[in-house]
């Protein structure tokens, strides 16, 4: 494959040979890179899909409708019916909460707020993304935790006509699904909004000013300027928050109290999550119930490979916004 | 005639160009009286939570600027003001969370800090009973795995980049670009537990440092590459092209005209990458482990870190003493992050290339 390098290819006047083995070096070197990377991520599927072959083989229980996670016992059973509920539901109601706030963010980042608080504010959000997840964890559970405690009874009192909103029993710390969600939402929103802000920066100034001069209020310049042109690249961003949400571990340890019940009253403590799982159960487990992890990590991490790819693709369609993709 | 006109044209005048408009303070005493709403609603009716009176003002606050807009203004100039409203609205949901998260975290991390607690570790501390013992060792172990991280996953990294931006054509950098991007989305428990198949089951290792740090790598590597990626495309072709002429092998050029012009950049993003994996926890707590003594040998046995030790003292102390441990280290973390970003960005503002943002 030396003889493709592009260094050969256009040396045609003669050179000193060193400079031309350096070239195909660097070429081959950098190449390398590229395919290790390409080889870590076969790797990774590979090695997962392998272990989780191991472990299903040993399953006494259907993987997929089983609620225990008991591959240590006697008789394993494993199955990810109850983390994969809790997976999407907590990462749904992330989602509900985060994507329009974190619209209305990045809006008021690019046409509302004064320049003044608009940089330092944009600066901040950047910031918070950076926070470790560990700290969102502990600050959920010792912080948001007993605040969320007013509002869950009162929505038990008043929603819980809905069913998902009503509590089997009153009083108790509501670490459950439903707090996951809103920690998770506070947790993508820095990278929502920072996708979302560029691509509302880049609507094309003349769309904008055209709304306006036919006599749209902003609202009205915003909804047939601004917003269809960022429609994707709002798409992308919530993809990506969401592959967020979804493989957010540490956070959600911390903060959900866990059992292997799945119940729709999301205001129960109880449920689980893939990662949650897989952090929480790794260290006592036998080589068996660690092949089982697996299993579920490899559901998870399909998962995520779709969302993510979903969103990137999406992002492809319009080229200029890959640049902000944090 | 003239009559005719001046009668014609009297209506015209009293009528004004302008549309009826709020006054100018109307948005702030909307504010105001939503939030004394709220908070008279709050107190009489008993709520505890003060998320619900802010709740309620939110509301209080869109209806009552929206009818008072209506009434005034007409109806699109209201829906206008209740967008404005719904943005700032969002704002302040954004504001408060990530506020007192800064601000808890600090008031409580500050009482925890002492000069002993920076200094020692936690060997023959009993955690449950105490409040003595340190972060030493886990900054120690923090900065180790991290910085072999760094070490496996920046020349990767940057040598992946200078591929997709120098010689990158045809499928296999595609193929390169594209899962790179998916790669950034792995979830880092889904990296620590393929390390774990590969190096401690397959190839039998023990727990330690340097397993974590792989998995760490695996999360920082995409991170690196797009970083460095976009910073190579901002270095203009003009450059490249005067080194050609000048006869110089392109490896030179990348290495000495290339490189060097956006180092800066480079830079930010790794610094950005390594900020963003010293605060994973999942990884190291199924690689590492995790020791309550000073291990400063990332190749051999358990060592501590950060996320791990403050995870730890929530979740196996789980009292008073281990809480207040817990933020100590937490503040500690997150002022090394912030540190790691703001230098990052500083750098980027220095030394950024023609064009950078």
């Amino acid at each position: 494959m030396t003889s493709a390098s592009p260094a050969d290819a256009r040396g045609r006047t003669p050179r000193r040979r060193d400079s031309r083995r350096g070239d195909s070096i660097f070429f081959n070197l950098s190449r390398g890179a590229g395919v290790l990377l390409l080889v870590v991520m076969a790797a990774i599927a590979g090695f997962l899909t392998y272990r989780s072959a191991l472990a299903l083989g040993k399953n006494e229980g259907n993987f997929l409708t089983t609620f225990e996670w008991t591959p240590d016992a006697a008789k394993p059973v494993f199955g990810i019916a109850v983390l994969t509920f809790g997976t999407l539901v907590s990462a749904l109601i992330a989602m509900i909460i985060a994507v329009p706030i974190a619209v209305g963010i990045a809006l008021f980042i690019s046409h509302y707020a004064p320049r003044r608080i608009a940089q330092p504010f944009a600066y901040l959000v950047d910031l918070l993304a950076a926070v470790p997840s560990i700290v969102y964890g502990l600050w959920g559970v010792l912080f948001l935790v007993p605040h969320m405690g007013g509002l869950t009874s009162w929505m038990d009192q008043y929603l819980g006509w809905t069913y998902i909103f009503s509590q089997s029993s009153s009083g108790v710390p509501p670490r459950n699904l439903f707090t996951v969600g809103i920690l998770l939402a506070i947790m993508v929103l820095p990278i929502i909004t920072a996708v979302t802000r560029e691509v509302f920066r880049q609507v094309p100034r003349m769309h904008e000013e055209a709304a306006l001069a036919l006599g749209a209020t902003r609202w009205e310049m915003i909804r047939t300027a601004v917003l269809p042109f960022g429609r994707p690249g709002i798409i992308s961003a919530s993809m990506l928050g969401l592959g967020r949400a979804l493989g957010e571990t540490i956070a959600v340890a911390t903060v959900l109290s866990t059992n292997s019940k799945l119940t729709l009253h999301l205001l129960d403590p109880g449920g689980g999550t893939f990662a949650e799982n897989i952090a929480l159960k790794f260290n006592e487990a036998q080589p068996l119930g660690r092949d089982a992890l697996m299993a579920s990590g490899l559901v998870l991490f399909v998962i995520t490979l779709l969302v993510n790819g979903a969103a990137r693709v999406i992002i492809a369609r319009r080229k200029e916004y890959s640049g902000a993709a944090a | 005639m003239t009559a005719i006109d001046t009668v014609a044209a009297a209506p015209q005048l009293s009528r004004r160009l302008t549309a009826a408009r709020l006054p100018r303070w109307a948005p702030a005493a909307i504010t105001v009286g939503s939030i004394a709403v709220g908070c008279a609603v709050g107190a009489v009716a008993g709520l505890e939570s003060h998320l619900q009176w802010g709740l309620i003002s939110a509301l209080v606050f869109l209806v009552a600027s929206y009818t008072a807009s209506a009434t005034v203004e007409g109806r699109r100039q209201a829906k206008d003001r209740f967008a404005t409203s719904l943005v700032w609205v969002a704002f302040i949901c954004a504001v408060v969370p990530l506020v007192s998260l800064t601000f808890y975290t600090v008031q409580q991390g500050l009482g925890a800090i002492s000069p002993e607690f920076l200094s020692h570790s936690m060997k023959g501390v009993v955690g449950t009973l105490s409040p003595d013992g340190g972060i030493y060792h886990a900054i120690i172990g923090t900065i180790e795995q991290v910085l072999l991280a760094t070490l496996i996953a920046a020349p990767i990294g940057l040598l992946t980049a200078v591929y997709l931006v120098e010689y990158g054509r045809g499928r296999l950098a595609k193929a390169v670009t594209f899962f790179v991007d998916v790669m950034t989305g792995i979830p880092s428990v889904v990296a620590g537990l393929f390390i774990l198949s590969l190096w401690n089951i397959l190839l039998g290792f023990e727990y330690s440092g340097f397993s974590g740090s792989l998995a760490l790598a695996i999360l920082m590597m995409p991170v690196v590459v797009r970083s460095t990626e976009e910073m190579l495309k901002l270095v203009p072709n003009e450059l490249r092209e005067a080194s050609y002429a000048l006869g110089v092998p392109r490896w030179k050029t990348i290495l000495r005209i290339v490189l060097p012009t956006a180092i800066g950049g480079i830079t930010t993003g790794v610094m950005l990458a390594v900020a963003r994996i010293t605060g994973e926890t999942a990884p190291v707590m199924m690689l590492v482990f995790g020791a309550d003594f000073i291990n400063s040998d990332p190749f051999n046995g358990p060592q501590q870190s950060l996320p791990l030790y403050i995870w730890q003292q929530y979740s196996q102390v789980n009292n008073e003493f281990g809480y207040s441990r817990a933020w100590g280290a937490a503040l500690v973390l997150i002022a090394f992050v912030m540190g790691l970003n703001l230098i990052a960005r500083g750098i980027a503002r220095w030394r950024s290339p023609k064009g950078g943002r």
